[in-house]
């Protein structure tokens, strides 16, 4: 049976719908912004689960008051990294939170080869499991 | 079936422009522009015709009359204290109840906010404002030291380009409002024509008259809680005419400072007589030898001069 038809990568919020619109990214963006939260735009060509550190696209951007500047950014970096996957943060600096509130995918690949899970036998025949992303057995900028 | 649906009007059909025009509350702003702006009536009436125009789109848009976005890009002109950061915070307000801008906030800026220091700086900073200002206005102050003709490495240039393409490529985001003195907007706008030409308001802001400047001032202090005696008043009518002749005159800017060394005066002048006990009036009401008591009067020279 197949888990995850298309092998598309659920990570962040939203990820099991359809892709978003822009005018639904907008929408997000400015749910966001209402809430004082410091949205900013990452890619990255290897998305294990556990690869919580994305290359950013230019700095976090602070007092916004428009979704339009942050979406010309999500624009822009669609246009350098097309097949790359691209998500954007949104972080909470108030006191005692300090961590980012959301997070979503906002470009992903074409294909999505998706993840194998490896088993590797030690000692007393004790298995330990680890995933990888098929496509990360290229080098970096050619994955997708 | 709750769901909203444009209406599209038929041919025949007819539009109310007075419950459109009472709708959108921008009397409210007209009108309290005219009561907080003394004077400006070039700006009055542009910002009424620019109100209109926005609103008749409107409602050509009822009729699927689609025309394009108008650039609402301006320039301010005029000499120093005439009005000009008041009226591009207005603008936001105004432009925002019509729905031309989303948010309408208002970002100043001036060249140190758009210029880098060195290579690659400039582009980055740029955009960080215009991000700043997208859903508002963005109002840069004496936007012709953006462009430094003396000095051909200046990376004033590649601001002013990243501003033309988005003044160009982001109409609906953003609008952009120049701010200088006349002739040297002028000078700016000789040498880069394309600004020129993607600003469509150019707007000149008129030095006031005595008696604006008297009806300024005294708004001025109604806001503050503070009055003029009548004396006072007939002081400061005498104060604002030598006043305007000498040097570095700059319309409301000089006629607030006045006031507010009036009221360093008039405080003084409560603290030297000890013991008396003071009515709020007295708290309240700047006499004539407050004013009197200026340089100006004494020395016919400006007040902050040593």
């Amino acid at each position: 049976m197949m888990t995850n038809p298309g092998n598309r990568l659920t990570q962040g919020q939203f990820s099991f719908l359809p892709d978003m619109t822009d005018a639904q990214i907008t929408a997000q963006i400015k749910y966001a912004l209402n809430k004082g939260w410091a949205v900013s735009v990452e890619y990255t060509d290897d998305p294990h689960p556990r690869n919580t550190y994305w290359e950013m696209f230019g700095n976090p951007m602070f007092d916004l008051k428009d979704p339009a500047g942050i979406l010309m950014e999500i624009n822009n970096c669609r246009k350098t990294f097309a097949s790359h996957y691209i998500r954007v943060t949104a972080f909470d600096s108030s006191r005692g939170v300090e961590s980012p509130r959301m997070s979503y995918l906002v470009n992903r690949p074409k294909k999505e080869p998706g993840f194998g899970l490896v088993r590797q036998e030690s000692e007393s025949r004790m298995i330990r499991y680890t995933v990888h992303s098929y496509a990360t057995d290229k080098p970096e900028m050619e994955r997708y | 079936m709750s769901e909203a649906r444009i209406q599209i009007a038929t041919d025949t059909d007819t539009v109310d422009l007075e419950a459109e025009f009472k709708a959108s509350n921008i009397q409210e702003v007209l009108e309290k522009l005219d009561r907080e702006l003394v004077g400006l009536e070039p700006v009055k009436t542009r910002i009424r015709e620019i109100a209109a125009l926005l609103l008749v789109d409107r409602l050509r848009k009822k009729f699927e009359l689609t025309s394009e976005t108008p650039t609402l890009h301006m320039c301010f002109t005029g000499n120093p204290g005439t009005g000009k950061t008041t009226v591009a915070m207005r603008m936001g307000e105004i432009l925002r109840r019509l729905g031309y801008v989303r948010e309408g906030h208002l970002i100043t800026v001036t060249r140190d906010d758009l210029v880098g220091q060195y290579i690659g700086h400039t582009a980055p900073k740029t955009k960080e404002v215009i991000k700043k200002a997208m859903g508002g206005v963005l109002f840069i102050d004496e936007a012709y030291y953006l462009y430094k003709p003396e000095n051909e490495r200046d990376y004033g240039q590649e601001s002013i380009e990243i501003l033309l393409q988005v003044m160009e490529n982001n109409r609906d985001d953003l609008v952009v409002i120049l701010a200088g003195y006349k002739d040297k907007m002028d000078k700016f706008f000789q040498s880069n024509p394309g600004m020129r030409s993607r600003i469509a308001h150019h707007i000149d802001f008129p030095d006031y008259q005595p008696v604006e400047l008297m009806a300024i001032a005294k708004l001025m202090l109604a806001s503050q809680n503070y009055r003029l005696s009548a004396e006072a008043e007939k002081a400061f009518k005498e104060y604002l005419k030598i006043r305007m002749k000498l040097e570095h005159f700059s319309n409301a800017r000089s006629v607030r400072n006045a006031l507010d060394r009036s009221r360093l005066r008039q405080a003084n002048r409560l603290f030297g007589r000890k013991g008396k006990p003071l009515s709020k009036d007295d708290l309240m009401t700047l006499e004539a030898e407050d004013i009197l008591a200026s340089r100006v009067f004494q020395e016919g020279r400006l007040d902050d001069k040593v």
